[in-house]
Order: C-alpha cells, then structure tokens, then sequence
C-alpha cells in the first residue's frame, strides 16, 4: 500500500479496534459484549497483519476471537439457561446484588494503576533492538526456516510446553465440574441435528478442507507462519463441526484412547526433553535431528490441543441440559 | 488502466450491496427479512468483490485462493442462515427475555400463530 492510504488504513483499523473493544465493555446485554469481543479480536488480527507478525495474527483469528468467542457464547447461553430456569422456579427472578459504588471506584482505581504501571514500563523500556538478531544468527542451528517456530519449539521450548500441560490442566479443572453421577458420560449438551437436513450436509462438506487446511498449517510452520496451535484450533474446529451435525458422539471422559490423545502431544514433548538432558540440556535439540524432532513434536502436540480445545468446547460430561442437581434428569442414567 | 476501472465499478457494487445489507439489518422489522438482507451482502456483495480482486490477481494461484474463499463463504453464510432461520421458527423467544422479543413484532406474532 503507497503511504497515505495504508496511514488512513491504519487509523481507521484503530479507530475500529477501540471502538469494538469500547462497546465490548459498554453494551449491556452480555451476549451482545461477546459479539464485540470476537468482532475485536478480528481487528486485532488484522493489525498484527498490518505489522507483518503473521503467525500471531492466525493465532489471534483462530484462538483469540474465534475459539474464545465460542467459548465466552458457551458460557453466556449456560447462564441464560440457568437464569430463565430460576425465572421458573421464583417468579421474582434473579437478583444480582446491587455493586456498591466503593466497589466500583476501586475497580476503576486498580484497572487505572494497572493500566498507568504498564504504560511507565513501556515508556521507560531501554532502547534496544530486541532479540531479532540474536534469532536470525541462530536460525540455521534450530532446524526450521520460520524464525517464530524456532523461538516455539527451539530456542524456548519451555514456554510452549508449558503451554500445553496448562491447556491440559484447564480441561482437567473443567471436567472436575461435572457431578459424580455423571462421570464417564459424554462431555457437552446433546446435538439436535436432523439427520440430512443442512447442518448435517455441511459437516459432511467441510471436514475435508478443513482438515487439509489444519494438516497444512501445522506442516508448513517450520518454514512459514503456522504452527501446532493455528492447526490444531482449525483441526479441534473441524471435529467440532462433525460432532455438532450429528455424524459422530462425543467421546466418553473414560476413553483410553481420548486420554493418550490428551497427553500425546506433552508426552512427546517431555519425551524429547529428556532425551536432550541426557544429551547436555533439557529440551536441547541437536542441530543434526533439530528438524525431524521439531515435527514430531509438532505432530504430537497438534493431535492433543486439537482434542483438548474440542472437549474444553463441550465442558463437563452432563446429563440432560447441564443444569446441575436441582434439575430433574429428562433422560434415565445409562 | 481499463481493468482498474472495472475493478473499481465491481468493489464499488459490491460495497453497495454491503451497505444496502447493513441498513436491512438494522432496519428491517424481524429475523427473517434481516437474514435476507444479511445473505444479499454476503452472496452478492463479496461476489462482486471478488470479482473485482480477482481481475488485479497476479497468478492463477492467486485466483483459486479467491474463488475458494467465496465458494466457502457461501457455503456457510447459506447454512447459517437456515439454522437461524429455523431456530427463529421454531423457538421465537428461546434466546431474549420478554423485553427484547417485544422489539421484534414479526416473531411474537408468530409464536401466537405457533400457540394457537
């Protein structure tokens, strides 16, 4: 873009950003804060195209607005459910507890100081040109071409573990909601898609691209943007997608096979750690294997965040609407 | 310096139908005259739009990815559009209170028509 109309691009996507982010905080009705929140990350996404940190803006796109969209809409319609079923039951309604006013300066005096606190250490940052060329110099001992892979993977492969054993926590915590008569049923509501009608037809038609989509990024990450985590939220999509139309159940919590597909990407991961501090360093990889060991892990870590984001979709295995003991169970317990 | 020209009369038509499918759903009275003003945008409008992208695309791979991209919107936009269509029909007040469905007229008579 020539100069003046990527500036104007660029103030009119910030001006979008704040307004979004504004009326995510402002609207009222929460189903409608969500909307502007996905509609928010969107934006982000596409300024972090603007700054050319393309792995980054997938990241965004896929697991910032998408996949916590979904989420955040999960957890909303839960509590309209949960609400109206009380409306039921009291005719009075809920009664939200009126927020003293001390509460909510405190609130906006500690976000302020927050806010104020970041921005002091950003202005007082030394000027320094970052780690880029530390990165660069290193690049051809890590085993891949996309230096942010080789940061993941190689340089910090520390940190992205530890992202995955937290995404595999965060499920566990999820499924300790469930109550103990549930246990070992399917995690989520039940599907009503009418066999053959048009949310069956399209979880036969798109599966195939997505999946391919998902294979391809995970794959085309070690030399390109992409990666285990935009694949994996494409592919945890796509079973989604497949399980929403009714072609396939949700798996039951007690599937072994579910389980190791939990811990198969952490697993692989500790694995090769290991391997290295046997070698010299934990989580060191030899230039000579760097490549190879780099996509099975990838490989690995693909299959379990693909499953975990899915079932960390579905929540807690329930009965009947999920909404817990006062609830009369409408189906008999298998 | 032709092909820009028509690029920018088929962005500029597409950008219409954006702006005419925006103004239906704000305006338009019930769930289903504003599910067809929203598919318009997102048939027509990009359509066109890609169209349009596509007479600059600098190779065929270029053209694929955008012809992909339309096929694919269509087919969800299409699909979205009958589910809510049918959770409009079926469940009129399933989602908002009894404030918000008042706002939408087409629906609460339809739920009557459904009671009686």
């Amino acid at each position: 873009m020539s100069g003046l109309a990527a500036t104007g691009f660029d103030l009119m996507l910030c001006a979008l950003i704040l307004g979004a982010a504004l009326a995510a905080i402002a609207v009222r009705d929460l189903f409608g804060a969500v909307v502007f929140f996905i509609v928010y990350g969107v934006f982000v996404a596409l300024a972090w195209l603007r700054l050319e940190a393309i792995d980054v803006a997938l990241t965004e796109a896929a697991l910032g607005a998408g996949l916590t969209g979904v989420l955040m809409i999960g957890a909303v319609s839960r509590l309209e459910r949960l609400t109206s079923r009380d409306q039921d039951q009291d005719a009075a309604g809920p009664q939200s507890p009126p927020t003293s006013s001390a509460a909510r300066i405190a609130t906006m005096v500690g976000a302020a100081g927050i806010g104020g606190g970041l921005a002091w250490g950003f202005i007082t940052l030394p000027p320094s040109a970052g780690l880029q060329l530390a990165v660069a110099e290193n690049l051809a001992a890590s085993g891949v071409e996309n230096p942010v892979t080789a940061v993941l993977l190689n340089f910090r492969g520390w940190d992205t573990l530890l992202e995955s054993i937290v995404l595999l926590a965060a499920l566990i915590a999820l499924w300790s909601l469930a109550r103990d008569q549930d246990w070992g049923r399917r995690p989520g509501l039940r599907q009503h898609a009418r066999p053959g009608g048009v949310m069956a037809t399209f979880g036969r038609l798109l599966p195939p691209f997505g999946f391919l989509l998902g294979v391809y990024l995970v794959w085309t990450g070690s030399a390109q943007p992409g990666g285990a985590f935009q694949g994996g939220t494409v592919l945890a999509a796509v079973w989604l997608l497949v399980m929403m139309a009714g072609l396939k159940a949700a798996p039951r919590v007690s599937s072994t096979r579910l389980r190791w597909a939990l811990i198969a990407g952490p697993l692989l991961f500790i694995g090769v750690g290991l391997a290295g501090a046997v070698a010299g360093t934990f989580l060191g990889l030899p230039t000579a294997y760097a490549k190879p060991l780099i996509l099975t892990i990838e490989a690995g870590l693909t299959l379990s965040i693909a499953a975990t984001l899915a079932l960390l979709v579905l929540g807690a295995p329930m009965a009947g609407d999920g909404l817990g003991p006062d609830q009369p169970d409408k189906e008999p317990a298998r | 310096m032709l092909v820009d020209g028509i690029t920018c009369a088929l962005i500029g038509a597409g950008l219409l139908f954006f702006w005419a499918g925006t103004a239906g759903i704000i305006r338009f009275p019930d769930t289903h005259s504003r599910l067809h003003a929203l598919t318009k945008a997102d048939n027509v409008g990009l359509g066109l739009l890609i169209v349009g992208l596509a007479l600059q695309a600098p190779d065929w791979l270029t053209l694929g990815k955008l012809a992909m991209v339309w096929a694919l919107t269509l087919v969800a936009a299409g699909t979205t559009a009958q589910l809510v269509a049918r959770a409009a029909i079926t469940k009129p007040a399933a989602r908002r209170g009894p404030a918000s469905t008042a706002a939408i007229p087409g629906d609460t008579v339809r739920s009557k028509d459904r009671a009686s």
